[in-house]
C-alpha cells in the first residue's frame, strides 16, 4: 500500500512538473470532460490565452485553464508558441520577438480581408454564410446513435 | 565594393544559400551576430539581417491557424465565383451533420473555424477542400455516391486533405518569403497602408495558388494517395465500412468516363487506379446499407441529386 501511494505521489509530481504553459491556436478552445471530441465542453477559452498542460495521451494535454478549471483539450488546439495578440487588443504584448510576432495572426489576417472586401475583389456573403453551419455536438451523437456507427475511438 | 559592403553582401548570400543547397537553419542569423560582434555592422543592420533571415527560413508549415483561416475563406469565396452555392438548406445541413461528425474522427479536429461543408450549383463532379476546413462539393459528385457510407468516403477524402494542409503547400515559396519578411520588418507595430498594401498582394498570389490547384491543376499523386489513405483510416476510427471508400470510387470512375475527363478527372488520378492502391489494404466485401443511414441519406439529397 504505502508502494502504490508513494508511485501515485511520484506520479502527480511528475505530471505537475511537466505541466507547461501552451496558447490556445483555434478562435474557441472547448475544454472537454473527457478527452474526447464528443466529451461535455467544461470550459471555453479564448485564442491566444495561455493554459497549463500536462503530459499528453493520445493527442489529449490535460490542461488547467487561468480560472482554474481542468478538462482536456486536443492537441490540434494548442501551440507551443506563444502568440501574441495585436495592439489594440486587451491582451496587447509588447517587446515581442518577430517569431511571436509572425503568431500573432499578422499577416493574412483581417485586416488584409477587409482590405479585399473594401476593394469590391471577394464576395463573403456565402463564405460567412457557411462559416455559420453549426452543428452540436449532441446532434452529432444523436446522428451516430441513430445511424448504428459502432466505436467512438478517437 | 569595400570590406564591409562585401562582408553585408556576404551575409545577404548566407540568408538564402542554406535554404537552396543544404536546408541548414539560422547561418544568417550566427553570421549577423559575428559581424555585429566584430563592429562590421551595426546592431540595427544585424537585427535587420537576423528577421530577413527568419522570414527566408519559414515555409507553408510556418502559417498559423489563424492565416490559414483566412487563406481558406479567400479561397471559397474565389471558387465560388466559378461554382455558385447551392442554397438548399436540407441537403446543407445534412451534409455538415455528416461532415462535422466524421471530422471529429480526423487528426486534426481543431482547426482555426472548424470545418464547414456547402453544396455547389454544379453538374460538374467535383469536390474541394478549402484550407482550415472549408469544404465544397458538387451534386454531380454526390452523384457517383448511393449511400450514406460513399457520401462519408468523399468527405473524410476532403477532410484529410485539410488535415496534411495539401492546400497550403500549394502556395510558392517566394510569396510566403516576401510575406513573413514584411510581417517580421513589422515587429510588434500595427501595419500601415503601404505594408498592408504589399502583404494584400502576396495574400491573392497565395491564394490564387491555392485555387489554381483545386480548380485547374490538381494536387500529386502522392498527395491524393496520402489522403485516400487517412481517408481510409478516418473511416474506421468513425465507424464506418472501409469498403465503401473503394465502392465510391469504381462509381466514380464510371460516372467520370461519361463526364468526358472535366472536372474531378481533370485534377484527380484515375478513381480506378486509387480503388486499385486501396485495395492492397482494403477489403472489397460490401455490405448492405444501414437501413436508417440509407434513408436519412436520400431523405436529405434526394431533390438534389434528381437531374434536372
Amino acid at each position: 500500500m504505502r508502494t502504490k501511494i508513494l508511485i501515485a505521489l511520484l506520479t502527480v509530481s511528475a505530471g505537475a512538473a511537466l505541466a507547461a504553459p501552451m496558447s490556445i491556436q483555434v478562435r474557441t478552445g472547448k475544454v472537454r470532460a473527457t478527452p474526447s471530441q464528443l466529451g461535455a465542453v467544461v470550459a471555453t477559452v479564448d485564442y491566444g490565452a495561455k493554459v497549463q498542460a500536462g503530459t499528453p495521451e493520445r493527442g489529449w494535454y490535460p490542461v488547467t485553464t487561468p480560472d482554474g478549471k481542468t478538462g482536456w483539450l486536443h492537441e490540434s488546439a494548442l501551440s507551443r508558441k506563444p502568440i501574441a495578440m495585436r495592439a489594440g487588443t486587451t491582451d496587447a504584448a509588447t517587446g515581442v520577438s518577430s517569431d511571436e510576432v509572425a503568431l500573432a495572426g499578422k499577416g493574412f489576417n483581417e485586416q488584409v480581408e477587409a482590405k479585399l472586401r473594401s476593394e469590391g475583389k471577394l464576395d463573403y456573403t456565402w463564405v460567412d454564410r457557411m462559416a455559420a453551419f453549426q452543428v452540436a455536438a449532441d446532434q452529432i451523437a444523436r446522428f451516430r446513435t441513430q445511424g448504428h456507427l459502432p466505436g467512438g475511438a478517437q | 565594393m569595400n570590406n564591409r559592403q562585401l562582408v553585408v553582401a556576404m551575409l545577404a548570400l548566407s540568408l538564402v544559400a542554406p535554404v537552396l543547397f543544404c536546408g541548414c537553419e539560422g547561418v544568417g542569423e550566427a553570421g549577423a551576430e559575428i559581424a555585429r560582434a566584430a563592429g562590421v555592422i551595426t546592431a540595427d543592420e544585424a537585427q535587420s539581417i537576423k528577421r530577413g533571415a527568419q522570414a527566408v527560413e519559414k515555409s507553408w508549415q510556418d502559417l498559423t491557424p489563424e492565416q490559414e483561416y483566412y487563406i481558406g475563406r479567400a479561397v471559397v469565396a474565389q471558387v465560388l465565383q466559378s461554382y455558385p452555392p447551392l442554397d438548399r438548406p436540407q441537403a446543407n445541413g445534412y451534409l455538415n451533420l455528416l461532415g462535422q461528425s466524421l471530422a471529429i474522427f480526423s487528426e486534426r479536429p481543431e482547426t482555426f473555424g472548424g470545418y464547414h461543408f456547402l453544396l455547389l450549383d454544379s453538374d460538374e463532379i467535383n469536390a474541394f477542400a478549402a484550407p482550415g476546413g472549408l469544404i465544397l462539393v458538387t451534386p454531380g459528385m454526390l452523384r457517383c455516391c448511393e449511400n450514406e457510407d460513399e457520401l462519408a468516403a468523399v468527405l473524410a477524402h476532403e477532410i484529410c486533405h485539410v488535415e496534411k494542409k495539401h492546400g497550403l503547400s500549394a502556395i510558392k515559396q517566394g510569396r510566403l518569403t516576401e510575406a513573413f519578411t514584411i510581417i517580421a520588418s513589422e515587429s510588434a507595430k500595427q501595419m500601415g497602408g503601404e505594408e498592408l498594401a504589399a502583404l494584400t498582394r502576396e495574400f491573392e498570389g497565395s491564394v490564387g495558388d491555392v485555387v489554381m490547384t483545386l480548380t485547374t491543376s490538381g494536387y500529386s499523386r502522392k498527395q491524393e494517395n496520402s489522403a485516400d489513405a487517412a481517408a481510409v483510416a478516418l473511416l474506421r476510427r468513425a465507424g464506418y465500412p472501409e469498403a465503401a471508400m473503394v465502392t465510391m470510387l469504381q462509381r466514380m470512375d464510371e460516372r467520370l468516363a461519361d463526364a468526358g475527363g472535366l472536372g474531378f478527372a481533370k485534377t484527380h488520378p484515375s478513381a480506378q487506379s486509387r480503388a486499385e492502391v486501396l485495395r492492397k489494404t482494403v477489403g472489397d466485401t460490401e455490405s448492405s446499407p444501414d437501413a436508417v443511414r440509407q434513408q436519412r441519406f436520400a431523405a436529405a439529397l434526394q431533390s438534389v441529386v434528381a437531374r434536372r
